[in-house]
């Protein structure tokens, strides 16, 4: 594993199995996370987005079964630990923020005992003065009045619900927070400042970050590295600057940003993608995007393309030889 | 724009709707909405969670019965004549919901759905001309054929929020109001779905009015674009005019909210307005945004503020540009 980064996934594969069905979820996927760093990972609804989060802390559902790849943080690999230790790193070294705080927060107990639970789990040793004296650090840090702390998450909004949901994901300093489209359920002025407040908190305390969105503006802001998914595959990933400026594109990604209504241009149609993403039930034979793409040829129904590399950006598509440049038309 | 001696398609007066609560509070949803729409526009309407904006769209048709304030439908008050006497409107007036999966009723097929309201209003006088126009229209929206006789569950989110629409054209409506159409989809289905409504519009001379709470969606579909905040509008302009000088702190903070997908933005903070919106129960006269506006002053509570045209089409609601 590379000094440089604190998570590294190789080759993931995850499928859903149940009586009627096999879901490929996830298909072979390779990420890695710098240390300090936060990486976004972006796609539509579907793609795998959640799985692969799902699958580092180890809370896939039931049906939910990783089929290959290593997934290794801090030199170990997390897919081999036993859940006795597995229960060490979640929580404690690896905290995660899920998508919706309406559902996240137990409705029955106070937001000051939720946090405190992480805390005691993770440190028996602390007495419950010192315990209460975190819980109340913890929700100064994310702008909520430590005598909050015996309210309910009824009495809070939906913003400040998710303060309380990042506030207990940080409560025992993580190194690597993984969050689920945390804003997706609020309003943008409420948005605006949870992201701020993510992206201080996570530059004052060094967190790792892995940013599961489909918003590219939340990804122009807040990430350093970013990989686009679709149908389970990282179809093209690279720094920001890669996939922001960069001149080659997976044909996906280039559908993503014409798909965004812009705020400066005056363009009157929006360039769609046709179709819908392939059924992961059944997915087809050679690129998994070439059903929707516009350059497809033979060759991408065939066979799958292999990933091209130039430098830090990496795509997977036939359109691209091994240097990422486009080939010339033949 | 066009002569101001032409009767607008649709007129509201002061419309409001406060719901009475458990113990006799009020909440003021909808406090005294003025607009124009004109034939063939669309406006947009744009606001957060909780601001009104729905309820606004529903007492427009009469979802909802509101509680003071004129709704004017081609210059006739439609507010107070019975929901009977009101049906024959419904033909003119119809809607887009948000939640495709909510919306559509699950035990139908996919042409039942789309020929109910045309079996209710009696359209047609046989059911074969009612199912060729429901096959008529699943070819307008993009549904192909082979999906007429499927049930909503067998399809995904973009393609039943196109039954969502076929169903709403079928009266051959002249004002259609779209609650949140996309914002339950995708973003490359949500394009293909905001395309398709801006055809339609161009293709059947529609009004359309769009709520929604994404400032992007609005900005490239509206004509002009109406900002409601607590049940009130504070600012109204043409769609360009709004973007590009925005008056109103509120209008300023929403558009300052925005995550834009360009590296150039990476390092300007984004410009975050404090607090959330105040409750709705109650509200007393006054700027409903002046706690969290930066530039309150005195004067800001105790009396409502009017929209005054500041230039010619652009109206804001707010002390600093009282003159």
């Amino acid at each position: 594993m590379n000094e440089k980064n604190i998570l590294e996934i190789k080759d993931l594969s995850v499928i859903y199995k149940t009586d009627l069905e096999t879901v490929a979820a996830v298909n072979g996927i390779s990420i890695e996370i710098k240390h300090k760093s936060t990486f976004g990972l972006v796609g539509e609804t579907g793609a795998g987005k959640t799985t692969t989060a799902r699958s580092i802390i180890r809370l896939l559902p039931a049906v939910g079964h990783v089929t290959s790849g290593t997934i290794e943080f801090e030199g170990k690999d997390l897919l081999a630990l036993p859940e006795e230790e597995m229960r060490h790193y979640r929580g404690n070294q690896i905290a995660m923020v899920f998508q919706d705080p309406m559902t996240s927060l137990n409705p029955v107990m106070s937001v000051g005992d939720q946090i405190a639970e992480t805390i005691k789990i993770h440190n028996p040793q602390l007495k419950n003065e010192e315990v209460d004296e975190r819980v109340e650090e913890t929700l100064a840090m994310v702008g909520i009045l430590p005598s909050r702390k015996v309210e309910y998450p009824h009495q809070f909004s939906g913003g400040m619900k998710q303060r309380v949901i990042i506030a207990m994901a940080l409560a025992c300093e993580p190194s690597l927070l993984i969050a689920d489209e945390p804003t997706t359920a609020l309003d943008v002025t409420i948005q605006a400042q949870v992201l701020m407040m993510i992206k201080e908190l996570r530059d004052r305390l060094g967190t790792s970050m892995l940013m599961i969105t489909h918003d590219l503006g939340i990804v122009a802001k807040i990430c350093d590295d970013v990989g686009v998914m679709y149908a389970g595959e990282i179809v093209e990933s690279g720094t920001v600057q890669d996939i922001f400026e960069g001149k080659n594109h997976h044909p996906y990604t280039e559908g993503l940003f014409g798909s965004i209504p812009n705020l400066k241009s005056k363009a009157k149609r929006l360039n769609t993608i046709p179709g819908l993403m392939p059924d992961p039930t059944a997915l087809p034979a050679g690129c998994i995007f070439a059903e929707r793409c516009k350059y497809a040829t033979d060759r991408c129904h065939k066979e799958h393309p292999k990933v091209s590399v130039n430098g830090t950006h990496k795509l997977c598509c036939h359109l691209f030889d091994n240097n990422g440049c486009r080939k010339e038309e033949e | 724009m066009s002569d101001n001696h032409e009767i607008p398609l649709l007129q509201l007066k002061n419309l409001k709707k406060h719901f009475r609560l458990n113990g006799g509070a009020m909440l003021h949803a909808v406090d005294g909405i003025n607009l124009s729409i004109r034939e063939g526009e669309t406006v947009g309407v744009v606001g957060e969670s909780g601001c009104g904006k729905s309820t606004l769209g529903r007492t427009i048709l009469r979802l909802i019965e509101p509680s003071s304030g004129q709704i004017l439908y081609k210059g006739e008050d439609v507010t107070k004549i019975s929901q009977r006497k009101f049906r024959p409107y419904r033909q003119d007036l119809q809607m887009i919901f948000q939640d495709p999966y909510a919306s559509i009723d699950p035990r139908k097929s996919v042409v039942e759905v789309i020929a109910e309201y045309m079996l209710i209003h009696k359209t047609y006088k046989t059911r074969a001309e009612v199912y060729n126009r429901a096959a008529q229209l699943m070819d307008m929206v993009g549904l192909a054929r082979r999906y007429a006789s499927m049930y909503p569950h067998e399809l995904d989110g973009g393609r039943r929020q196109r039954i969502g629409i076929a169903r709403a054209l079928s009266l051959n409506p002249k004002f259609i109001v779209c609650d949140e159409p996309v914002s339950a989809l995708d973003v490359s289905i949500q394009a293909q779905i905001l395309n398709l409504l801006m055809d339609l519009g161009d293709e059947l001379n529609l009004t359309y009015m769009f709520i929604t709470h994404d400032l992007s969606v609005v900005k490239h579909i509206s004509d002009r674009i109406m900002v409601m905040y607590l049940g009130q509008a504070v600012e109204i302009a043409t769609s360009e005019e709004l973007f590009n000088n925005p008056l109103h702190p509120y209008t300023q903070a929403l558009l300052a909210a925005i995550p834009e997908p360009d590296l150039a933005m990476r390092d300007v903070p984004f410009k975050t307005i404090k607090g959330e919106v105040s409750s709705p129960i109650n509200v007393k006269p006054g700027c409903r945004f002046c706690k969290r506006c930066e530039y309150t002053k005195p004067e800001c509570e105790g009396t409502d503020k009017p929209l005054i045209e500041v230039t010619p089409g652009h109206f804001v609601a707010c002390e600093l540009h009282k003159n």
